[in-house]
């Protein structure tokens, strides 16, 4: 099945080599983007390559739209396999390493030139630059970048007779407020939780948030060892699990990733651990005062960043690397990183955006917003090895096998690390 | 004149082969090529950005034996299939012989029988996504009229997978209702008279008289279901994505993820090959064994 569908892509590249006209005066280059966030983000990015050509007439941008992170990232390698790739791409930046182990990217330091260029690479949040180099090599542009934040909602606070402006600031208070937050009916059922954190998809970014915030860390920055066994990471799986089962504050098994905005909305759950990237989202929806808080602390504060960066391809000409790396400059200056953090929510990648006019009166108006960037200090690198996918899908496993009942939490965490210690083995 | 005996001769044979060469050539270029060149790159490792693929033999066949992943899925499929096919066969067999019979508005029934089949898997797929939606989706909005908790019917390990079953039989029974809707309509009438003559009741002239006469119906169909059932893979991707932990990974799934997720063709090769090995067994198993058994002499 492989094969065959490896052969139509082929067939299909082939017509499209064929289909296309020799080249004009203008550089043309392909965009490929995903969405991972509510709001209208088709429109703004072609609103935004409208603009860098109006200014730079001689490139041609085709923007893309290609699903999720996920979707993107499998197009744009079958895409590059069937000789087709894109010029310039939005991933996450936990796939930097699987994308220079296939050998697609370039990295930015080559194209960067001039002093302006040089200073550029080093203009964003180190927090979002260790997920973009590795090797001595900037690889990835910080782009739309996100971190875990509490939301809460204040009038289930007042409600449950607690200090609507205080949100729990560590682990042990999230449990008690959790637990007077949870209503139940006169049949036992549960009307409202106290907290939720969402355990499907991706459950291995927001148990970085707990393993971080217990001091430790699940990879090193090579990306060829994992530390998914460690006693530490067992206690912070432990804390999740006890909030469903033993202090039953939590909603058991997996909670859907999509539809926690909705409960919160819904005020099915009073507290709830979700992306920055949801804040115009949640700012929209909630139909009550809400209050956006960092995460609580156990031994430290902190959360693993998200999001995707800009790369760039190998397999682009000068010209069109040229074109690419003018187009990412040009979407990540102050004002147009401000701008797509106050348009999505996003944090925006870089420190002198927060000092734009702009950005100032957004805040001003608006304080939740500077939360995530507060953060930002205490914010580590995603979870992010060779071969991300599969070493990232052995610890979703043992998460959800731990969450759904299936395993106790050590074995889970060991039968983890075991199988992400049989896919690195040959990187090491 | 030997030479234009020697045409005369020949012509058949290459107008034969010219009629044949249009599905030929699209059978060789989009069925035979894909299954050898699977094989051939299973035999061989993955290539990675500068390293070209290498000779290993039965490496990756060896490195199935030790992925759970794989285990599991292969366990799924016959859960997933045992669980499907009797079930679909069953209900299309009740559906046909009840618009078989002489009922008002049977054309209408017919055609509400045979809808699902009409629609796009995953416009299915997404109906059945919010009907078990925990908290929103419609089960849970009806069973909460009768005061009992939310289900969170994808997310947990236990009814994930006969979730997907329910989903599966739903949508294939219509299609197989017309295999037997069209034997049941092309059966003679008179068979069923003489055994009405003979004095057998209705329940004897179902099992003794047309039980058997659809036995190669029933064959044809069991056939198509067991594929059917080891080529699921678009219900998993729309709806659960494989997990809760693997619980509703597929083996075409688990391909799909090898070979798109994590780009390791030459596994991925390797274990379409097993699948490919699977489906011909049981395709032939079930025709070489079963179709002694299912004429009526």
């Amino acid at each position: 099945m492989t094969v065959r569908r490896g052969l139509r892509t082929t067939l299909f590249a082939a017509a499209m080599a064929l289909t296309a006209l020799p080249a004009a005066a203008a550089t043309k280059i392909s965009f490929y983007y995903p969405v991972a966030v509510g709001g209208p983000i088709t429109k703004l990015i072609d609103d935004y390559v409208a603009g860098f050509e109006k200014e730079n007439p001689d490139v041609d941008i085709e923007p893309v739209y290609s699903g999720s992170y996920q979707d993107t990232i499998t197009k744009v390698l079958t895409a590059m396999k069937g000789g087709n790739a894109p010029q310039v791409a939005v991933i996450l930046s936990t796939d930097m390493f699987t994308l220079i182990d296939e050998d697609a990217i370039v990295p930015f330091d080559g194209m960067a030139k001039t002093p302006e260029d040089k200073a550029f690479l080093s203009a964003f949040y180190p927090a979002f630059m260790e997920n973009s180099q590795t090797g001595g090599k900037t690889w990835g542009i910080p782009f739309q970048r996100s971190t875990i934040v509490m939301y809460w909602n204040k009038d289930a606070f007042k409600e449950a007779s607690l200090d609507p402006e205080k949100p729990p600031r560590s682990w042990d208070e999230m449990a008690q407020m959790a637990a007077k937050l949870t209503k139940r009916d006169a049949g036992g059922n549960v009307t409202q939780w106290g907290v939720q954190i969402p355990s499907s998809g991706f459950p291995y970014w927001l148990f970085q948030a707990l393993t971080t915030e217990n001091g430790a860390k699940l990879m090193n920055e090579a990306g060829t060892e994992t530390y998914y066994d460690k006693p530490e990471v067992v206690e912070a799986l432990q804390y999740w699990i006890d909030l469903a089962s033993k202090q039953k504050v939590h909603p058991p098994g997996i909670v859907e990733w999509g539809t926690t905005p909705k409960d919160f909305f819904e005020r099915k759950v009073a507290m709830m651990w979700t992306t920055t990237g949801n804040l115009t989202n949640v700012r929209k929806n909630a139909a009550f005062p809400f209050g956006v808080a960092m995460l609580p602390e156990k031994k430290r504060g902190g959360s693993p960043t998200g999001g995707g960066n800009f790369y760039v391809f190998k397999s682009a000409s000068p010209e069109q690397q040229d074109a690419a790396f003018r187009f990412v400059k040009w979407m990540t200056t102050p004002e147009r990183a401000a701008q797509w953090g106050i348009d999505t929510g996003y944090v925006a990648v870089r420190p002198d955006a927060w000092e734009t006019s702009a950005m100032k009166a957004y805040v001003a108006d608006f304080p939740a917003a500077a939360v995530a960037r507060d953060q930002l200090p205490q914010a580590t690198a995603e979870l992010s090895t060779h071969e991300n996918q599969r070493v990232t899908k052995a610890l979703n496993d043992g998460l959800q096998a731990a969450l759904t009942g299936g395993k106790p939490a050590k074995q889970a965490m060991e039968d983890a690390q075991k199988e992400a210690d049989r896919i690195l083995k040959a990187y090491r | 004149m030997p030479d234009r005996r020697l045409g005369s001769q020949l012509a058949p044979h290459v107008h034969g082969w010219l009629l044949l060469l249009p599905a030929v050539a699209l059978l060789a270029a989009f069925t035979y090529f894909p299954a050898v060149a699977a094989l051939w790159s299973s035999l061989h490792s993955t290539p990675k950005g500068a390293r070209p693929a290498r000779f290993v033999g039965l490496d990756q066949y060896a490195a199935m034996v030790d992925d759970p992943v794989f285990w599991q899925s292969l366990w799924n499929n016959v859960l997933f299939a045992l669980g499907t096919v009797p079930l679909s066969v069953a209900i299309a067999l009740l559906m046909a012989l009840w618009v078989n019979g002489r009922i008002r508005g049977r054309t209408a029934l017919r055609m509400a029988y045979f809808t699902p089949t009409m629609l796009p898997m995953i416009a299915v797929a997404n109906i059945w996504l919010f009907f078990y939606t925990p908290g929103y989706g419609l089960i849970d909005q009806v069973l909460g009229l009768f005061g009992l908790p939310d289900t969170n019917w994808l997310g947990s390990p236990a009814t994930a997978l006969p979730a997907l079953m329910v989903v599966t039989v739903w949508k294939e029974a219509g299609f197989f209702m017309i295999f037997y809707l069209a034997a049941l309509q092309a059966m003679p009438p008179s068979l069923r008279e003489a055994a009405m003559l003979e004095g057998a009741g209705r329940w004897c002239i179902f099992r003794r008289v047309t039980l058997p006469l659809l036995m190669p119906t029933t064959l044809f169909v069991l056939v198509n279901a067991v594929i059917n059932a080891f080529r699921t893979v678009d219900l998993v991707v729309v709806m659960t994505r494989g997990g809760p932990d693997n619980a509703t990974a597929l083996l075409l799934y688990h391909i799909y993820e090898v070979g798109f997720r994590y780009w390791d063709t030459g596994y991925a090769a390797a274990l379409t090959t097993v699948l490919v090995v699977i489906l011909v067994v049981l395709a032939i198993g079930q025709f070489v064994y079963l179709d002694r058994k299912v004429h009526y002499r």
